[in-house]
């Protein structure tokens, strides 16, 4: 019995959201009396930050503190439209409906402001301390809450804002058919290091070096929590997971978590990453988003560790244990390939 | 079906409820007595989120008899916390992301206390070993793992 190690590559470009009907989302932004804000959406944080992140590019955009904005997503049915959570779409798509909708209320805050302090709305500024103040003049100042108080009880405005991000139809080459679907694209490149073990097929990570490169990380913590999470989910997609049965009939499959393989904490391994920002000419400050592609370059990165080890290049997913066995006898044992 | 009686601690306070014969100690915390964090996942012991501390031992409350906790002492994870103060795990978890979806956090953070409570300065290994009942589909367990080893060491900062 020998175990072999192995070293594989793979790069990608990932497409963020996707082209059909124009990938719309909606958001809309309005203040409370308050003079904190709501961002409506109907898009669903599933645990991976959207609501932090929108909630960032609202407040940003308004020029309020992070604490002043509420981002609420609960239903579908009463908010403004959206395609979804998925391809990687949330920073992007929502970010950008959120922004629009948040420059519209800021203007109508402004105006409101304007108002009160008797002044033209093109001489003030926020601090993004909850204050809006003549340029240049920080005493001649009004807090964002007595300027949503003016707002309802005196000058009987809404501040508020509507926003939409449509992705432009792309045409079509008449020609050779060629399109752009997609306008903004993330990339990324993974090293992964294994051990093969040639007598039980088994396969161990041993480590994983990464650079990822999705426009600006607007919330950098958020994005190394979903490059490690999503890393593994791609180790646990390359290695384990599979809803079809390992064995002839379909009742021997996976039914439950039990059955089910996924790694556990003890089969992760050390994995270091690198974030490289380019911010996104047409992203919210410049952000893509990381999602899906933190597990994409993982699957081909362990086929391709998994061929350097043993010489057996499987192209079937999950590569288990008996598949590599299989693949290994077949080639009359294991044949290591060169190590650069 | 008969009721039975069934008098046990629940993060320190006495409780009395009934319960049908068979019910599992999870059904009794999340429908009898309110406590929605422990989290209802496989409910075949499978995945580790109804964890619960009982007498100080883990046990995954889904397979555990509601009957057999009479007169012992059941901890939670609504007992963690001391009035606003998160617990240190708590605090750890938060400031190393350890949590994404959320649903496996009240299991991870009952082993994770079990494990604590036994070994105050645990290996890596043992961190491992503590939490390899849990399982967790977003964070990779990495962001876990070293939570609960600042926890363990007392460096609860980000």
């Amino acid at each position: 019995m020998t175990r072999h190690r192995g070293r594989g590559m793979a790069s990608i470009n990932y497409p963020i959201g996707m082209n059909l009907g124009g990938d719309p989302s909606q958001a809309l932004v309005h203040s409370n009396p308050s003079g904190k804000f709501t961002v409506a959406l109907s898009s669903i944080d599933l645990g991976q930050g959207m609501k932090s992140v929108t909630r960032q590019i609202c407040a940003e955009t308004l020029g309020v503190p992070v604490e002043d904005v509420y981002v609420d997503t609960a239903d579908s049915d009463t908010g403004p439209h959206c395609m979804g959570s998925f391809a990687s779409r949330g920073t992007h798509r929502v970010g950008n409906a959120v922004m629009a909708a948040a420059r519209e209320a800021r203007g109508v805050m402004m105006e409101a402001a304007a108002e009160e302090l008797e002044v033209n709305a093109a001489d003030l500024e926020t601090d993004g301390r909850g204050n809006i103040h003549v340029k240049g003049a920080p005493h001649r100042s009004i807090s964002t809450k007595d300027v949503a108080i003016a707002a309802q009880f005196k000058q009987g405005k809404t501040i508020s804002g509507r926003g939409i991000f449509l992705v432009p139809l792309s045409d079509v080459d008449p020609e050779t058919g060629e399109m752009s679907p997609a306008t903004c694209y993330a990339h990324a490149c993974l090293v992964a290091e294994v051990e093969v073990d040639d007598e039980t097929g088994e396969v161990a990570m041993v480590r994983m070096d990464s650079a990822y490169e999705l426009g600006r990380a607007l919330n950098p913590r958020l994005v190394e929590q979903q490059l490690v999470g999503g890393a593994w989910m791609g180790v646990s997609h390359a290695l384990y997971e599979t809803p079809e049965p390992y064995y002839p009939e379909p009742i021997h499959g996976p039914r439950d978590f039990v059955e089910y393989l996924m790694p556990g904490p003890g089969d992760i391994c050390p994995h270091d990453i690198a974030v490289l920002e380019r911010p996104a000419p047409d992203g919210p400050f410049g952000a893509k988003g990381p999602g899906e592609m933190c597990a994409n370059p993982v699957l081909p990165a362990v086929a391709n560790a998994i061929f350097n080890a043993v010489g057996v290049r499987i192209d079937d997913l999950p590569i288990t244990p008996e598949k590599v066995l299989r693949a290994i006898k077949s080639q009359g044992g294991a044949r290591p390939q060169a190590r650069r | 079906m008969s009721k039975i009686p069934l008098q046990f601690r629940h993060n320190g306070r006495d409780v009395a409820i009934f319960v049908d014969g068979g019910t599992n100690l999870l059904v009794a915390l999340r429908e009898l007595i309110g406590d929605m964090t422990p989290k209802f996942g496989c409910g075949q012991g499978g995945c580790g989120t109804c964890s619960v501390l009982v007498d100080g031992e883990l046990h995954l409350s889904c397979l555990t008899l509601a009957e057999t906790v009479a007169g012992r002492s059941v901890e939670t994870l609504d007992g963690l916390k001391q009035g606003p103060n998160l617990h240190p795990l708590q605090r750890a978890f938060a400031d190393h992301f350890a949590a994404q979806c959320g649903y496996c956090t009240p299991g991870m953070l009952m082993a994770a206390k079990a494990l604590l409570d036994r070994n105050p300065s645990p290996s890596r290994d043992e961190v491992v070993e503590a939490i390899s009942g849990n399982i967790c589909r977003c964070t990779g367990y990495e962001p876990i793992v070293n939570a609960i080893l600042a926890a363990a060491g007392g460096r609860i900062s980000a």
